[in-house]
């Protein structure tokens, strides 16, 4: 069962037909020109802690520079296939998989690939937001000069871009030089997401980044997400219903490491196929 | 248990821990008092005029011009005290053979204790060892050896049943009825016209050579010595340490071989220090020939030995508590594993790898058996940096435990290795005390 989030190909659907269709859209999203072809293609991809197998045989295909949520109860391996796809699970020594994991047609996991190379392509912001105990200058600049950028002018020009593209510039602007820890919570994960956009990222993985923030700090990342939309893929774990259904245009529904109902966003909230889907959008169990 | 019981245990626990405190504290004052006053006392004192001649002659330090002038005022009661002498070896030749014999084994003991005192009399042979060429150099000794001169020290063993009582007999009494009866008094008199006690500060305790085995002079090779080993050891141990700890933490896999390996590092840390020191002989010295015998290159391999573990496992502490985050945002970012540790693992892990570093620097600058075979010498003077592969050097742990027990003079210079262990031990808290600032301001720097 290969799953497209798409109008017409739901989870249910029995044909693993993946013919270019169109694609499904709230009426105020505005359809993304050159977006929607497949980025990130599961087939039968399956992740291990040692025995315990965490995601089971998932397929689906991640749309470029759309917005995707995952969203299912805890423990049900959302950050589980999330850090997959960049192999932050390389980390843990038990964990390994199985099936395939393409990204642009390449295998994640295949012999010859470059999980350094991989990471750059791929930029992750954490649940908690993580600077280093650097300047802020210094955070930004971090993944640049890893990748042999060390003209002051040019990373001054990258710190100011990113900046402003995370929303953050006019807010620190003025104290580059200070240490990241001194930010609030939410500049802090804004400032992650700029130092991920920093490297140039095609897609941007998302782990729950707002349940360690405020409800405002929340609407600032949220809004920060719209603004990306388009120029990015993204991917974002959120526990918050209303927060899959604000920012996404498809999300993924995962129950004990099935994914269950892989659909636009609208569709899979007001129209929900799965029994189980429709049970943990209207809070029967979470 | 009920809150009555609950109340008098805390109660108890906190007195009991109070206490335990409070004896620790009073204890440590017990020890450091002494270390200190004693200790300043090298170098803070009232010196006399032959200390004063003996800098002149041995370091050339000093005006001479005054010292002339005081060395005139000092002579005219020399003069007067040698006086006394040559009229009674006069007296003596008219003397009969038997009370000849008689005084002359009196008259002995009292030239020695005022050559002691005052330094060389005239028409003796020029010592060879410099301790014999000057009188005493600290007032507070002169005193002692004045009561020396003026009395002779017997034993009582009248009892047998009980240890044999010191008592003291004047010497004076003995020569009742010859001319140099006078001599006693004129000394006990006029010493500090003879040795002009001045107050003194001898900074050059600490910079100077030592001169005859330390009876005179300064302990600057002694801590330059300690200096170069325990530089010198951590220049080998502190980046292997380092390398050691980045291996445990990030590339070894669980495993027998890393279990073998991380309990081997847990033993090395207990293993006594005199074993460091005969295995540093045996297999830096014997076995590598690093140098042909004793050398500051092989002190400082041994004593890199030594503190070794100690230094890998407070790196891995510091690395194992960075958080995981630094790591994950990192690699997330592109970075490589070695990319990741080196410029953000060890940079936040860097106040405690230091200060792990710098208490090992103190043990090494301590220690004191591993270097007995491999460096250490008791009297020597102060080496250059291009020696440290071929040559011994002194140190002052070695030192100390010259001066207490083997050292042929040990009672006549205790300010000297008071001098030593409080050097010593400034040298050690001033480590540690560098590390903790070193190490506040590294994390000051890292919280923002
Ligand atoms: N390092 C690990 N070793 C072994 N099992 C793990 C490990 N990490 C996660 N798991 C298990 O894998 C499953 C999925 O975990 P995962 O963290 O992906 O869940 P999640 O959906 O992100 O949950 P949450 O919403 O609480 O973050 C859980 O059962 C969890 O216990
Ligand atoms: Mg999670």
């Amino acid at each position: 069962m290969h799953m497209t989030a798409d109008a017409r190909e739901v989870s249910t659907s029995a044909s693993g037909a993946t013919a270019t269709r169109d694609i499904y859209l709230p009426s105020e999203r505005k359809i993304i020109s050159g977006g929607g072809t497949p980025h990130v293609v599961a087939k039968d991809f399956s992740i291990y802690y040692g025995e315990f197998e965490a995601v089971k045989k998932v397929n689906a295909d991640i749309l470029s520079k759309y917005v995707t949520a995952i969203i299912g109860p805890s423990g049900c391996g959302k950050s589980t296939y999330l850090r997959a796809i960049n192999r932050m699970n390389d980390l843990i020594p038990s964990c390994h998989t199985t099936g395939a994991l393409l990204f642009d047609g390449e295998d994640i996991y295949g012999k010859f690939t470059d999980e350094v190379l991989l990471r750059k392509k791929i930029g992750m912001v954490f649940q908690k937001p993580n600077p280093f105990p650097k300047s802020i200058f210094d955070n930004i600049a971090y993944g640049p000069r890893l990748h042999g950028i060390n003209d002051k002018k040019q990373l001054s020009e990258i710190v100011e871009r990113s900046l402003r593209k995370a929303a953050l510039w006019d807010e620190v602007s003025d104290r580059l030089d200070k240490n990241a820890l001194g930010l609030s919570g939410g500049q802090q994960q804004r400032l992650c997401v700029a130092r991920t956009l920093a490297v140039e990222p095609e897609i941007l993985l998302l782990d729950e980044p707002t349940s360690a923030l405020d409800p405002k700090a929340t609407a600032k990342i949220e809004d920060l997400i719209q603004e990306l939309r388009g120029s990015y893929t993204i991917m974002i774990v959120t526990h918050n219903m209303q927060q899959a259904s604000r920012v996404s245009d498809y999300t993924m529904f995962f129950y004990e490491g099935v994914l269950v109902e892989y659909a636009p966003t609208a569709q899979l909230f007001t129209n929900p196929k799965d029994r189980m889907t429709e049970d943990y959008i209207t809070g029967r169990f979470s | 248990m009920n809150l009555g019981t609950r109340k008098i245990l805390d109660r108890s626990f906190t007195a009991v821990g109070f206490g335990s405190i409070a004896v620790m504290g009073i204890a440590l004052l017990i020890v450091l008092v002494p270390i200190i006053t004693n200790g300043v006392g090298s170098v803070f004192f009232t010196g006399t005029l032959e200390h004063r001649k003996m800098l002149f002659n041995e370091f050339g330090r000093g005006n001479t011009e005054e010292l002339v002038k005081e060395n005139a005022v000092s002579e005219v009661y020399r003069q007067q005290i040698y006086g006394m002498l040559s009229a009674f070896e006069s007296e003596l030749e008219t003397m009969d053979a038997e009370k000849k014999q008689d005084y002359l084994s009196k008259y002995g003991p009292v030239k020695t204790a005022l050559q002691t005192l005052i330094g060389p009399l005239p028409g003796e042979a020029e010592a060879i060892l410099t301790r014999y060429k000057y009188g005493q150099t600290r007032w507070g000794k002169a005193e002692e050896k004045l009561h020396e001169f003026l009395y002779e020290t017997k034993w009582d063993f009248s009892n047998p049943d009980a240890m044999s009582k010191e008592y003291f007999v004047s010497r004076a009494t003995e020569f009742e009825g010859t001319s140099l009866v006078k001599l006693f008094p004129f000394v006990e008199e006029h010493l500090e016209d003879v040795l002009r006690p001045e107050f003194t500060v001898y900074w050059g305790f600490l910079t100077d050579s030592s001169v005859d085995s330390h009876i005179f002079g300064g302990i600057w090779p002694e801590i330059q010595g300690t200096f170069f080993l325990a530089v010198g050891a951590m220049l080998f141990a502190f980046p292997l340490g380092v390398i050691a700890a980045v291996y445990f933490t990030e590339y070894a896999r669980e495993g027998f071989f890393n279990s073998i390996l991380r309990s081997a590092n847990s033993t090395l840390a207990g293993v006594p220090s005199i074993v460091f020191g005969l295995f540093g002989l045996a297999f830096f010295i014997n076995t590598l020939k690093v140098s042909e015998s004793k050398s500051v290159l092989a002190g400082s391999l041994t004593l890199a030995i030594m503190i070794l573990p100690t230094i890998i496992r407070a790196a891995e502490e510091a690395i194992l508590s960075v958080p995981k985050t630094y790591k994950e945002a990192s690699l997330s970012l592109g970075s490589t594993k070695w990319n990741t540790i080196m410029t953000v693992i060890l940079p936040a892990a860097l106040p405690g790898i230091i200060t792990g570093g710098v208490i090992s620097l103190g043990r090494a600058a301590g220690e004191t058996a591993p270097i007995i075979f491999t460096a250490a010498v008791s009297v020597g003077s102060a080496i250059g940096l291009a020696d440290v592969f071929s040559s011994p050097t002194p140190a002052l742990s070695w030192n100390i435990y010259n001066l207490a027990s083997e050292h042929e003079a040990a009672a006549e210079i205790r300010h000297v290795q008071y001098g030593m262990v409080l050097s010593l031990v400034s040298i050690v808290l001033l480590l540690n005390l560098s590390a903790i600032l070193l190490r506040a301001r590294i994390s000051k720097k890292l919280k923002g």
